[in-house]
């Protein structure tokens, strides 16, 4: 029986030939990832492990950025914690504010993590590089804590969906819309300690931005981790950016999947879901195209470089502003993204119609600051959560969509589509 | 090891973000996490849950956001254990790495009502609801799940392992 990409990597940062799903295994973890909210807690795990040092300077990435720029004492308190920690331990790799932005734009962005790699991290989203091939899951404080002090981890080779996409996207329809749709079916417990597959002609022609836009939100399917084909796009993209070799894993012809899912494209609309949760989907065409307060466009789903540009040609091409009734929040996922945008004008672009542009940082989606919601006020976001309270008042309502169905939004002063401008 | 509590009920899908809201980590002290658990869901339960008490939620409990904040949280407000029909793979893991017990039962997670009193034998793996008069089976942990339930969590195991002295 052949193997699927999770097995195969697990495998091979194991002591085993082989390993199955449902097997628990220990292996070594090539990176290890934490942000400004999970690594004060994973210091704190790590100093009452008692080691001392940690294992391996190179590999672990402390990346401020959910209340950073620091928004309140705490928060710089926060902050402090993990440079001193990176200081102390003669960590290899420094994020600073002004230098890095979102963990999971800038790790991938700076080819940091790569094929075949092991990756945790404290963070839920840490499951976005699959889109480069990597075995990534996010874990908690103290699971991050012990792989900083030990190198390895435990892990239950996960099940894995296979999710196939045929047919021809449609114009405003991209990987946030692939997902959303994917996640509306099998709802947001359906990937529950799975690995998800992505595969069709659908995901061949897609760009490296949209792949990390739907590996992003496999958690919000409850899946462990998600895998893109390694192709010539993710080649690509990876070869430049590169830090050290790494092993293309490609999933075998007669791997074991639990289930397969097909997805036509050719009749896919433009997605939203809708509050309070993930799942709850619908086409753009049935939603009541709702007053709107602010729209945020930005997040580590939705915060790239191709992002942004479809936000710029939609200004230049309709020569629009954006609704004068609408807090429209434009956040660039890294320093990066910042600079490029910077130099295509569509900083001032955007400024000029209308939008606040900021620094690099997680801020709004997590409802931490940038852009936090009064109650019963309407968002349109490019981010990845719609729970109650997420960001901000419990009875703020948050309606996730892609940065077309944003823009479009901002521009009209409520839901709507961009063929409507 | 025996535990006894009163039921806090709760839904499908209880996600990390109505646990422990985002704008209160900015500390990592489990007292002030407590005094705001749950709190944008169910505004009476921090200020009135009591030591020992017991979470009884339904399937994915603890869906989203990694932070550990939330079983600490839960754990700093007095609950002794959570019981649900399924739970979230991260804060399944957070729950066990921090010592907090959690069980996996479908029909013990439906049947019990608000204010149901329920004792659990954690070595067992039972739960027993003294309204039904019931006792229910709750799903068994892998050995290595085990151990490190038995240690206390994942720092004393792996200080253990290490061979470090407790």
């Amino acid at each position: 029986m052949g193997k699927t990409l999770a097995e195969k990597i697990i495998a091979a940062h194991s002591d085993q030939a082989e390993v199955s799903a449902g097997d628990l295994v220990t292996v070594d973890v090539t990176v290890v990832m934490a942000n400004d909210i999970t690594a004060p807690i994973a210091i704190e795990a790590f100093n009452a492990v008692g080691v001392g040092e940690v294992y391996n300077p190179d590999n672990i990435m402390l990346v401020p950025s959910h209340f950073a720029p620091n928004k309140d004492i705490k928060s710089a308190e926060q902050t402090r914690t993990l440079a001193t920690f990176a200081e102390a331990q003669a960590l290899t790799h420094r994020f600073q504010v002004g230098r890095a932005g979102i963990e999971h734009v800038v790790l991938p962005e700076r080819g940091l993590v790569l094929p075949g790699d092991l990756v945790i991290g404290g963070d839920s989203h840490t499951c976005t590089y699959g889109a480069v091939g990597a075995f990534a899951t996010g874990m908690g404080s103290t699971d991050i804590a012990v792989a900083m002090a030990t190198g390895k981890t435990w892990l239950r080779v996960p099940e894995t969906m296979k999710f196939v996409y045929n047919g021809q996207r449609q114009r405003w329809v991209y990987g946030k819309d692939m997902i959303l749709r994917t996640i509306g079916e099998i709802t947001v417990d359906g990937a529950l300690y799975r690995s998800m597959e992505f595969t069709g002609m659908g995901i061949a022609d897609l760009p490296m931005s949209d792949r990390l836009t739907m590996t992003n939100m496999v958690i919000e399917a409850g899946g462990k981790c998600g895998f893109m084909p390694f192709d010539e796009v993710t080649q690509a993209y990876v070869e430049p950016r590169a830090t050290r070799p790494y092993t293309p894993y490609f999933a075998d012809d007669d791997a074991e999947y639990c289930s397969v899912h097909e997805f036509d494209l050719s009749t896919m609309e433009p997605q939203v879901a809708c509050p309070y949760s993930p799942d709850n989907v619908h086409p753009i065409s049935q939603i009541k195209p709702e007053k709107v307060d602010q729209v945020f466009i930005g997040s580590c789903t939705n915060g790239r470089f191709e992002d942004l540009a479809i936000v710029a040609d939609i200004l230049q091409q309709t020569g629009r502003e954006f609704h004068p009734d609408v807090r429209v929040m434009i956040i660039p996922g890294s320093q990066a993204v910042y600079l490029d945008a910077l130099r295509q004008g569509w900083i001032e672009l955007f400024t000029l119609a209308g939008a606040a542009v900021s620094v690099s940082t997680c801020g709004p989606c997590l409802g931490g600051h940038m852009g936090v919601l009064a109650g019963e006020e309407v968002c349109v976001s490019t981010s990845n959560r719609n729970f109650r309270g997420r960001m901000g008042h419990r009875d703020a309502r948050v309606f996730l969509a892609n940065p077309a169905i944003a823009a479009a939004s901002a521009i009209m002063g409520r839901l709507a589509h961009p063929d409507e401008l | 090891m025996k535990l006894e509590g009163k039921v806090w009920k709760y839904g499908d899908n209880i996600d990390t973000d109505v646990i422990i809201p985002a704008r209160y980590l900015v500390t990592t002290d489990p007292k002030v996490l407590a005094a705001h658990c749950m709190e944008d869901l169910d505004e009476s339960f921090a200020k009135s849950v009591q030591p020992g008490d017991i979470m009884v939620g339904g399937a994915n409990f603890g869906c989203g956001s990694s932070r550990e904040h939330a079983p600490i949280s839960i754990k700093g407000a007095g609950v002794s254990c959570i019981i649900a029909e399924s739970f979230a793979r991260i804060f399944f893991r957070n729950a066990i790495n921090i010592g907090l017990p959690i069980l996996e039962s479908v029909e013990a997670a439906r049947d019990a009502q608000p204010g149901d009193s329920l004792s659990v034998n954690l070595t067992a793996g039972t739960i027993t609801n003294a309204r039904t008069g019931k006792t229910y089976q709750a799903n068994p942990f892998p050995p290595f799940v085990l151990q490190i339930i038995e240690a206390g969590g994942l720092v004393p195991y792996t200080r253990h392992n290490l061979g470090i002295e407790i």
